[in-house]
């Protein structure tokens, strides 16, 4: 497949330097051959994993599959509801799976899944006092997610809407804030429906876009896959050409009429 | 208690089990058929690291062991 990434457009994040600006999670995949597939079809290079308990039958294929396709593990703390949790979850994966990155979530209720902004803030300076590189998934409020940067994390990973729901980015604004002010990767996290949505976050001019449900859960999960892939190029590449101004009447692109 | 060996009352991924009190971390893996590689283990909310897995577990602690798994 063609890839449209411009050469040498890296995303840099926590100590990493990677060529696609796509992150992906495994979670709502039917199996993990079709997870596979997907994950080939979106040239990512960094995807997340929960931590649960173990079963004589779960075993550890989903890392055996990671490792096959070279991409690097991120780590959540997915179902976390205080910083206390938070850590021990974050120290257990990096027990498990020998990194120090890790996506902090802490959630005020299941269900919104929104993150407690009190508890988050509080987990963040714990994790990265402990040592970790983390990827705060937050509101997308400008002002938490200035207060998260100054508690030293890697990147700030705001909401374009609610975990799962595919209602893409509510509050575009919000998002060009948070992006205009941080002083490390923003990467838009939860809400994506479909690809536009994917590209708007890259237009907006987030650094990356971290995606699960809209491909795991779709018809055809490698199809959206590489769609999204393409999305997050075409948005990359559009956020860097300097779209034209909005006006309120036409202005025609043909010559007049003599 | 007929044999020598002594035993202690854990509870493990909430299900309870009876180990050697000399078994510690490994023992117990290999006990349950878990692997013990890409796990980590919390004995009373506190990481039990690798290196210190033939440590013995007090008697009566709460053992969670957690592996990678699909999601996020």
């Amino acid at each position: 497949m063609a890839d449209a990434a411009p050469a040498g457009d890296r995303l840099e994040i926590a100590g990493r330097s990677l060529s696609s600006r796509l992150i992906m999670g495994t979670g709502g995949a039917p199996n993990l051959a079709v997870l596979a597939d997907a994950l080939a079809a979106s040239g990512t290079e960094l995807t997340t994993v929960a931590m649960r308990r173990v079963s004589p039958e779960s075993g550890t294929g989903l890392l055996d599959l990671l490792r096959r396709l070279n991409i690097e593990l991120l780590p959540n703390t997915a179902g976390c509801h205080t910083a206390a949790e938070a850590l021990l979850v974050a120290q257990l994966a990096r027990e498990a799976t020998g990194t120090e990155l890790v996506k902090l979530e802490v959630v005020a209720d299941d269900r919104t899944l929104l993150p407690d902004p009190l508890e988050l803030v509080d987990a963040a300076a714990a994790l990265v006092a402990d040592g970790f590189a983390v990827l705060a998934y937050t509101n997308d409020d400008p002002v938490l997610a200035r207060r998260l940067e100054d508690t030293g994390v890697a990147a700030v990973m705001p909401l374009g809407s609610p975990i799962g729901t595919g209602l893409g980015i509510s509050n575009p604004h919000n998002i060009e804030m948070i992006v205009e002010r941080a002083g490390v990767p923003v990467v838009l996290d939860a809400g994506i429906g479909t690809a536009s949505d994917a590209a708007l976050a890259m237009e907006l001019g987030c650094d990356a876009v971290l995606l699960a449900t809209a491909v795991t859960r779709a018809q055809d999960p490698v199809a959206m896959a590489a769609a999204m892939r393409h999305a997050v190029q075409a948005g990359r590449l559009a956020a860097g050409a300097g779209r034209i101004p909005k006006r309120f009447w036409a202005q025609a692109s043909s010559p007049t009429i003599p | 208690m007929t044999e020598s060996k002594q035993l202690v009352e854990l509870t493990v991924n909430g299900s309870p089990v009876t180990l050697d009190a000399a078994a510690g971390v490994t023992g117990l893996l290999a006990q349950l058929g878990l692997p013990d590689c890409g796990v980590a283990v919390a004995v009373d909310g506190v990481v039990r690291p690798q290196g210190r897995w033939d440590l013995p577990i007090a008697d009566g602690a709460v053992v969670d062991v957690l592996t990678a798994v699909q999601g996020g």
